[in-house]
């Protein structure tokens, strides 16, 4: 894994996933260490995301390492008309490590193409967010004990939500069983279920949960967005269907947590902050551990 | 028709005959083989009648002989073409194109927010069907099917 860029969840095997979370559970015992001492690494940011770049910056001045770069693109050279390619041949003479997240498809695998030192995707639109997978991989194992025989339900618009694709491409190393929960109109795209076939792994399709909710060990939630619906009116009819709510979980069994990749709007209600089965808080401080896992690794200190 | 047919064949001595291209895709096929570079004899011919394709295309080569990884890269747009090899003015061999496993360049990404529409980028594609052509795009890992298919 040393030097090697990480743009998309499919770049680490089941292997490397696990050595990781292994990391990732070392940095949470011990979270400041001096390992990045005299590194410097870029974070660019061509567009905002104050909670992913504030989570990647802490986990690396915990760590003592020094950051470089830029938070929204409108302030560098980006604006003047420079290529991706320019400004990461020349942000790579400087650091490190470059940590990246831009509104365009594809733009981390070709910065991890032309750049000289490795690159971590932090979001590149609506295609990859490895790290998010694996925080949320940490997530499961550390409240689960095991990444093996879950039943994992994904909740949500499962058609455009980049994080439970990656995360079943992630989950599917393991025996895992999946339940998908959305509206008709975001069902998981076929290309993904016939990828669980192929596998052998079973998972099944529903349109609500309140009924089956208690064989759930992960409860993963996404955002349904109206502007998904071609028919506002089918937008109403959903709506209420896949937000959370304290009552629905009172049967849910003792270990399930409910995990989600913020930021939330509607779709997990505040009353249901005070249990002990929300996770989605917990969740975003495992991000500095595994991003500090990431990180070492690729740096080739751990 | 077959005394058309049986000048423009035998009109070579040695090369390549390229038939059965849809009759829209002649000057697509020129683009992806590079053909205005090459100083032999080149004979095109548009418009012929077709029973499979309503219309076709024939493109005839003097000294030119392809190797499958290039000639296979015109199953994008010609995949029904069949080639004839010409030696001393007999085929020789008769040959057709398969879509290749990997297409570089030659196709575009039909997901306006992928990087190389945005930025000169030669584009990459893994092949994930043939029969229905569809294309997996090395960058954005969208898939362009058929259908969308845009030739660049
Ligand atoms: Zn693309």
């Amino acid at each position: 894994m040393k030097d090697k860029s990480l743009v998309s969840i499919n770049d680490y095997n089941k292997e490397e996933i696990l050595k990781i979370l292994e990391l990732a559970a070392e940095f949470e015992k011990n979270p400041s260490q001096n390992i990045l001492k005299g590194k410097v690494i870029a974070t660019l940011f061509f567009e905002p995301s104050t909670r992913t770049r504030l989570s990647f910056e802490s986990a690396i001045n915990r760590l003592g390492g020094r950051v470089v770069g830029f938070i929204d693109s409108s302030s560098s050279s980006v604006t003047k008309g420079e290529t991706l390619k320019d400004t990461i041949k020349t942000v790579s003479n400087y650091c490190d490590l470059i940590i990246m997240r831009h509104p365009l498809e594809g733009s981390a695998k070709y910065a991890s193409e032309v750049a000289t030192v490795p690159v971590i995707n932090a979001g590149d639109g609506a295609n990859q967010h490895p790290t998010q997978t694996l925080l949320d991989l940490y997530s499961i194992i550390k409240t689960q004990g095991t990444l093996d025989d879950l039943n994992i339900f994904l909740v949500g618009d499962l058609k455009y939500g980049r994080t439970v694709h990656s995360l079943l491409m992630a989950m599917s190393h393991f025996t895992t069983i999946f339940n998908f929960i959305s509206p008709e109109e975001l069902k998981m795209p076929d290309e993904y279920k016939l990828f669980l076939e192929n596998l052998g792994l079973k998972y099944y399709e529903h349109t609500d949960f309140t009924e089956i909710i208690s064989r759930a060990d992960i409860v993963y939630m996404t955002r349904v967005q109206q502007e998904r619906f071609s028919d506002p009116m089918e937008y109403e009819k959903v709506k209420n269907i896949y937000v959370l709510r304290n009552h629905m979980i009172r049967n849910t069994k003792p270990n399930m947590r409910i995990l989600h990749p913020l930021p939330r709007v509607n779709e997990i209600h505040p009353d249901v902050d005070e249990s002990e089965k929300a996770y989605y808080f917990q969740q975003a401080l495992n991000g500095v551990f595994t991003r500090q896992a990431i990180i070492s690794s690729i740096l080739g200190l751990k | 028709m077959k005394e058309k047919k049986q000048l423009s064949v035998s009109a070579i001595k040695n090369g390549t005959v390229i038939d059965h291209i849809p009759a829209q895709s002649l000057f697509k096929v020129i683009q992806i083989l590079n053909l205005e570079h090459i100083r032999d004899q080149i004979t095109f011919g548009a418009n012929f009648e077709s029973k499979k394709l309503g219309k076709k295309a024939i493109i005839k080569l003097s000294n030119q002989f392809f190797r499958d990884i290039d000639i296979n890269k015109i199953a994008l747009v010609a995949p029904q073409a069949k080639l004839n090899i010409i030696k001393d003015y007999e085929v020789v061999e008769k040959k057709v194109v398969e879509v290749p496993n990997e297409i570089i360049g030659i196709a575009k990404c039909m997901n306006p927010q992928c990087i190389t529409n945005n930025e000169e980028i030669v584009t990459k594609f893994t092949v994930i069907s043939k029969e229905n052509v569809a294309l997996k795009c090395h960058y954005c890992e969208r898939i362009t099917d058929q259908e969308h298919l845009v030739i660049l």
